[in-house]
């Protein structure tokens, strides 16, 4: 799954979607997930990542982390979901 | 490295200017005490999901109410509405600070005797009264409310087999310019049936009419309301006092005052909306003030003010089962308490607060209950913090009508648990057991075996 390249990021989780003209808001979490997907992180990177940094474990944060790429599919801000548009 | 709290990752479309379904940003401060109470520990005490009561917030209502009735009007009798939560520990409290007890029922009225009420402060109203509670009610010289015309002559033969006389009031309904009007119960004032009963009674000279009573509907939100229905009985009044000579003893005005709550569909929050009890009470005592009673003949005024006086009072903690994504997209979160248990979630919209700390960051979402049914909707739309699996929530305002109205379905009914005046919790009736449902149940013989 790989975010739109052309979505900007703020530090404090403003997203905006230049393509549609949408922006968005997203907690701290939510932002450093974006910004790793952007990097091209791997869903495994991503989970070691946060599991490391955060007090969760491994299945709860899986389970919170598909959801959060479900949405942003839903939101129009990957390219999967840029193909299914077209 | 010391690991950072975690939570769920959400993220939201910012719509600028317009305002969506879900309303306007709710209050989601996390409320992590009830009267010093942890409710966490309350959970993990008795269980989850836990109705709290606070004996501080209802003997605080009780007095504000007194207060607003009582600095306008001289003679002031509050009566606890039953129906409205019967649990004996919150009867006795409003007991404590003076209240008589009003029923609808043999049920309640037995709960009432059982509290210790004296019969002679027992007020028994409603349209289902059985023959032998008559009787119990007759020999209690309580406060009769008769509802209809079979009541009253039932009672006529009852009080002359008994050799008492029954004092009673009769129930008048009235159109007071709201709607819907509610003319079910008791005698109708504007087409002649209250004064037709009223003279029934006084003719037959077999019971004495000490009273009159009004109950114009439920969840009132006009004041004025009230002030008509004041003025009707007090007219009554004055012509029961020109044609026989005889005073009213009490004007009844029921019970309906809105609480703080926010019905459904409403546009602005309950406790915007909601009139104070200073509102209601400068409606009903001007009118009675000024109806042109002697100053030594004023009726006392009796109010069975229910929902108001308790709703605040009570709160439901519980905890979240599971989060989903609907297929809409929408955040479905299911908590461990549903309709069965919270009844009034069919008609307001509860006020929910985390009972943790979270950040800034909200979701919309759908709040479900637990039961494999799919009217189980706690909130159809609600903003707030991410919540995740065992997370606590406390629905605030449901003091009334739910310790009555629960229903034993598919679950087991939570415990209840006061907290007094000391900020020390008491239990005041304990969860269901299975043997609380099928103690009074029994298999016949032939159906106690079988193979499979």
């Amino acid at each position: 799954m790989k975010i739109k390249r052309n979505i900007a990021l703020s530090d404090s989780g403003f997203v905006f979607d230049p393509s549609s003209g949408d922006s968005f808001s997203t907690n701290p979490i939510g932002l450093e997930i974006i910004k790793m997907l952007k990097e091209g992180k791997a869903t495994q990177e991503i989970k070691a990542s946060i599991v490391k940094e955060y007090m969760i474990d491994e299945v709860s944060f899986e389970k919170d982390l598909y959801d959060f790429v479900e949405m942003l599919g839903k939101l129009k801000l990957t390219e999967d979901a840029e193909k299914k548009k077209d | 490295m010391k690991r950072m709290q975690y939570e769920r990752p959400v993220i939201q479309r910012l719509n600028v200017g317009v305002m969506n379904k879900f309303g306007k940003r709710t209050e989601y401060a996390p409320v992590t005490h009830i009267d010093g109470n942890s409710v966490k520990e309350l959970l993990q005490k008795y269980g989850s999901p836990l109705f709290v009561i606070s004996e501080k917030t209802i003997r605080q209502t009780l007095r504000d109410a007194n207060r607003a009735f009582k600095t306008r009007y001289p003679k002031v009798q509050f009566a606890w509405s039953y129906k409205t939560n019967y649990v004996n520990a919150v009867c006795n409290v409003f007991h404590q600070e003076g209240s008589w007890a009003e029923v609808v029922s043999g049920f309640e009225y037995s709960k009432a005797l059982h509290n210790g009420v004296p019969g002679n402060k027992i007020i028994f109203n409603g349209p289902d009264k059985a023959e032998a509670e008559l009787k119990l009610a007759i020999e209690n010289n309580s406060l009769i409310h008769i509802d209809h015309l079979d009541e009253l002559y039932l009672i006529k033969e009852l009080a002359i087999n008994a050799k008492k006389r029954p004092k009673v009031a009769i129930r008048v309904n009235m159109d007071t310019g709201v709607y819907p009007m509610w003319d079910r119960f008791g005698f109708n004032y504007e087409n002649g049936q209250a004064w037709d009963a009223i003279n029934k009674i006084m003719l037959n000279d077999t019971m004495d009419l000490v009273g009159l009573h009004s109950h114009i509907g439920t969840f009132m939100l006009a004041p004025s309301a009230y002030g008509v229905a004041a003025s009707k009985l007090s007219e009554l009044a004055l012509s029961i006092k020109k044609k026989y000579k005889k005073n009213i003893e009490y004007i009844d005005m029921g019970g309906g005052f809105a609480s703080r709550n926010t019905l459904k569909g409403s546009y602005l929050q309950g406790a915007d909306s909601s009139p104070s009890f200073d509102q209601f009470a400068e409606a009903i005592t001007t009118a009675i003030l000024n109806a042109g009673f002697v100053e030594n003949e004023l009726p006392l005024l009796i109010l069975e003010t229910g929902r108001a006086l308790i709703d605040d009072a009570g709160s439901l903690l519980g905890t979240v089962i599971s989060n989903k994504r609907l297929a809409d997209g929408r955040r479905a979160t299911i908590m461990d308490f549903g309709v069965n248990v919270l009844f009034t979630s069919f008609w307001y919209d509860h006020k929910v607060s985390p009972a943790q700390e979270f950040s800034q960051y909200t979701e919309d979402a759908v709040l479900y209950g637990p039961l494999c049914m799919n009217i189980d909707v706690i909130r159809e739309n609600i903003t707030l913090p991410p919540l995740k699996r065992d997370d606590n929530v406390v629905v605030h305002m449901v003091g009334a009508y739910n310790m009555t109205q629960w229903m034993q379905f598919i679950s087991l009914r939570p415990a209840i648990v006061m907290i007094d005046m000391d900020e020390k919790a008491h239990i005041i009736r304990n969860r269901e057991t299975l043997n609380s449902i099928q103690g009074d149940e029994v298999v016949p013989k032939y159906l106690k075996e079988f193979k499979l």
